[in-house]
C-alpha cells in the first residue's frame, strides 16, 4: 500500500502552485530587468545628459562647475536616500510625509513591495525611484548656473530635498499621500512620472533660486554665448533617450503599458522639436539647433504626467503644445520681466510640466490605463476626454500645491544658506569663473 | 688704412644680410589651402599660422541663442607669419594677395614689416641663414 501511494503523482493542487511560481518567477524576472534597465537609463539623463545640456550652454570658464552640480547630486542625493530619503518619501506615515519605517535601507531587500510593484524587489523599486530624486534637484542647477557659491549650492540641495522633494514624492506617490490617486488620496492626481513631483518642483524652485540670487555680472551687457553647442546637442539626445526609462519605467513593469508610455514619450517629443523649431524659424529668420533641442526637452517635460494615460495623437498635441508655448516662455515672457534664469530651468520645466500636469486631466484615459478601480473592481474614467471634467480640476490643485511649497519652500531654504554661508560667488569669483575659483581647475587646458 | 677698409666692407655685407621682411597677412580661414599651395609653389615653405578674429569693414553677422540676440562683429580669420629674405619679399606678397583674393569685403590685409635678426634657436645660426 505504502509503495503505491509514493507512485501516485503529486496532487493537482501542488502541481498548479508549482507552476503558479514559476510563472511569478518568470514575470518578475522580465520586469526585474526592463526595471533596472530603466534606473540606469534614468541616472544616464543626470550624468552625462544633463551635466553636457547644460554643460555646454554656459561659458567657458563655468563648464566644469554647472557639470560638477549635476555629477556631485548623484552621490549627494544617493547617500541621503539611503538614509532617510526612500523612507521619508515611499513609507506610510502621514497624507505629507512617509514614516521612518525604511531608514537605513531597513526592511527593504528582495520581496517586492505590493503597494508599489509586486512583482519586482522592493529594492529595484527602491533605486529605481532614487535616480528621478537625483535629476529633480540637479534640474534646478540650470537656473542658478555660473554664480552660485559651492558649499551653498551643497547645503541648499540637502535641505531641498527634506523640505520640498521628499514631501512632494511623498504625497503624489507614497501610500497614504493625499495627492496619490491610486494609493487612496483626497486629491486623487494623475502624474504618471513626475511632472508635480519632479518638473514643476524643480522649475518654481529654479525661478525661486534666479530671482534670489539676481543676475549675473554683466548680464544683457556682455556676450553671454553657449560656449559649446555641439555638447549640449548629445547631452540632450542622451537625455531623449534616458527618458524612455523615466516614463515607461513608470510603468513599474515591462508591460503594455510601457510601451505605450514609451510611444506616447517619443512621440510628444518630436512634435515638440518641431514645435519650437518652426516658432523660432517663423519669428527669428532661422531654426537653430539650440532651439530644436531645447524644443525635444520641453516636449519630454510636459509629456512627463501624461505618458501612461494618454494615446500617441493627444501625446503628439502635447508636445507641440509645449514646443510653442516653452519658446513664447524663454523668449518674449523672460526678456520681458528680466529676471535672469541662466539655462531656462523655469522656462522649460516650470512651464513646460505645468502645461502637462493640467492637459494630463484633459487627454488622461482608461483606454490606455485601468489602473483606477473602484471598489467592485470596475475601471474607473479618468479625464476630460473619458468625461470626467472634475479631472482637470484636481490636476490644476495639485499644480497649485507644488507651485506653492516650491516657492515658500525654497524661499525659506534660499534664506538660511544665505545667513549660514552666503550664497553668492563673490563678484571676483564670478569674473574668474567657478570652475578655477570654486574647484581649482580648468575645463579645457589646451596648452597641457 | 687698408684694414679700416675691409672692416668697413664686412659691416655692410652684414647690414645688407640682416634686412628681412616679415609679412603678416589675416586672410579669409577657407583661402588658407590656396595660400599655401600657391607659396609653396614659389619656394616658401615656413609659416606660421594661427586661428584669429578680427574685423576691418567687414560687417558682423547676428546670432540668436534662446531669444537673445548677439551681434558678432569679430569674425574667424587665419593669420600667417613668415620672415622671408628681402629680395623675395615682392614676390612673396605678390603670390600671398592673388592666392588669398576673392573681390569681396572681407578678404583681409596684409602687413610688411623690417626685421632686424633671425636667430635659429638649434645651432645659433643668424640672419638669413636662420630662415
Amino acid at each position: 500500500m505504502l509503495a503505491v501511494a509514493q507512485a501516485i503523482p503529486p496532487a493537482t493542487e501542488t502541481r498548479i502552485a508549482n507552476l503558479e511560481n514559476a510563472v511569478k518567477s518568470a514575470q518578475s524576472a522580465g520586469d526585474n530587468a526592463w526595471m533596472l534597465t530603466s534606473a540606469a537609463l534614468v541616472l544616464m539623463m543626470t550624468g552625462p545628459g544633463l551635466a553636457l545640456f547644460y554643460g555646454g550652454l554656459v561659458r567657458r570658464k563655468n563648464v566644469l562647475g554647472t557639470m560638477m552640480h549635476s555629477f556631485v547630486l548623484m552621490a549627494v542625493v544617493s547617500i541621503l536616500w539611503a538614509i532617510v530619503g526612500y523612507s521619508l518619501a515611499f513609507g506610510e506615515g502621514t497624507p505629507i510625509l512617509g514614516d521612518l519605517r525604511y531608514l537605513f535601507l531597513n526592511g527593504v531587500g528582495g520581496a517586492p513591495n505590493p503597494d508599489y510593484a509586486g512583482t519586482i524587489p522592493h529594492q529595484t523599486y527602491m533605486i529605481y525611484q532614487l535616480m528621478f530624486a537625483v535629476i529633480t534637484p540637479a534640474l534646478i542647477s540650470g537656473a542658478f548656473a555660473e554664480r552660485m557659491k559651492f558649499s551653498a549650492m551643497l547645503l541648499f540641495m540637502v535641505l531641498w530635498m527634506f523640505i520640498v522633494y521628499f514631501p512632494l514624492a511623498h504625497m503624489v506617490w507614497g501610500k497614504g499621500g493625499f495627492l496619490n490617486a491610486f494609493l487612496g488620496g483626497k486629491i486623487p492626481t494623475l502624474d504618471f512620472a513626475g511632472g508635480t513631483v519632479v518638473h514643476i518642483s524643480s522649475g518654481v524652485s529654479a525661478l525661486m533660486c534666479a530671482l534670489y540670487l539676481g543676475k549675473r555680472q554683466g548680464y544683457m551687457v556682455e556676450p553671454m554665448k553657449p560656449h559649446n553647442l555641439v555638447i549640449s546637442v548629445i547631452g540632450a539626445c542622451l537625455l531623449w533617450v534616458g527618458w524612455f526609462g523615466f516614463n515607461a519605467g513608470s510603468a513599474v513593469a515591462a508591460s503594455s503599458l510601457a510601451s505605450s508610455a514609451f510611444v506616447a514619450t517619443h512621440f510628444a517629443t518630436a512634435a515638440a522639436v518641431l514645435g519650437w523649431m518652426s516658432a523660432e524659424w517663423i519669428h527669428n529668420g532661422k531654426p537653430t539647433v539650440l532651439g530644436a533641442i531645447s524644443g525635444a526637452v520641453a516636449g519630454l517635460v510636459a509629456i512627463t504626467p501624461a505618458s501612461g494615460f494618454v494615446k500617441p495623437f493627444p501625446a503628439i498635441l502635447i508636445g507641440l503644445l509645449a514646443g510653442l508655448i516653452c519658446f513664447l516662455m524663454v523668449t518674449a515672457v523672460k526678456s520681458k520681466f528680466g529676471y535672469d534664469d541662466s539655462l531656462d530651468a523655469f522656462g522649460v520645466h516650470g512651464i513646460g510640466g505645468t502645461l502637462g500636469a493640467l492637459l494630463t486631466g484633459v487627454f488622461a484615459t482608461s483606454a490606455v490605463n485601468d489602473g483606477l478601480k473602484d471598489s467592485t473592481g470596475k475601471v474607473l474614467p479618468l479625464g476630460l476626454v473619458d468625461g470626467q471634467p472634475g479631472q482637470v480640476l484636481n490636476q490644476a490643485l495639485a499644480v497649485l500645491i507644488s507651485w506653492g511649497l516650491a516657492i515658500v519652500g525654497t524661499l525659506i531654504i534660499l534664506k538660511i544658506c544665505d545667513v549660514v554661508l552666503g550664497v553668492r560667488a563673490t563678484k571676483e569669483q564670478e569674473l574668474e569663473g567657478l570652475d578655477v575659483s570654486m574647484h581649482g581647475e580648468e575645463g579645457y587646458n589646451l596648452e597641457a | 688704412m687698408s684694414a679700416c677698409t675691409v672692416k668697413k666692407v664686412i659691416i655692410s655685407k652684414r647690414k645688407r644680410d640682416l634686412i628681412m621682411k616679415k609679412i603678416e597677412a589675416i586672410i579669409q580661414p577657407h583661402k588658407l589651402e590656396d595660400v599655401k599651395e600657391a607659396l609653396k609653389a614659389i619656394g616658401i615653405d615656413g609659416m606660421t599660422i594661427s586661428e584669429v578674429r578680427g574685423h576691418g569693414r567687414q560687417k558682423g553677422h547676428k546670432e540668436v541663442y534662446r531669444g537673445m540676440e548677439y551681434q558678432v562683429d569679430l569674425l574667424p580669420k587665419v593669420k600667417l607669419e613668415m620672415v622671408v629674405p628681402d629680395g623675395r619679399s615682392a614676390e612673396v606678397v605678390q603670390t600671398l594677395v592673388s592666392s588669398a583674393r576673392t573681390g569681396k569685403i572681407g578678404d583681409g590685409k596684409v602687413f610688411i614689416y623690417d626685421v632686424a635678426d633671425a636667430i635659429r634657436i638649434r645651432n645659433d645660426d643668424r640672419g638669413e641663414g636662420a630662415l
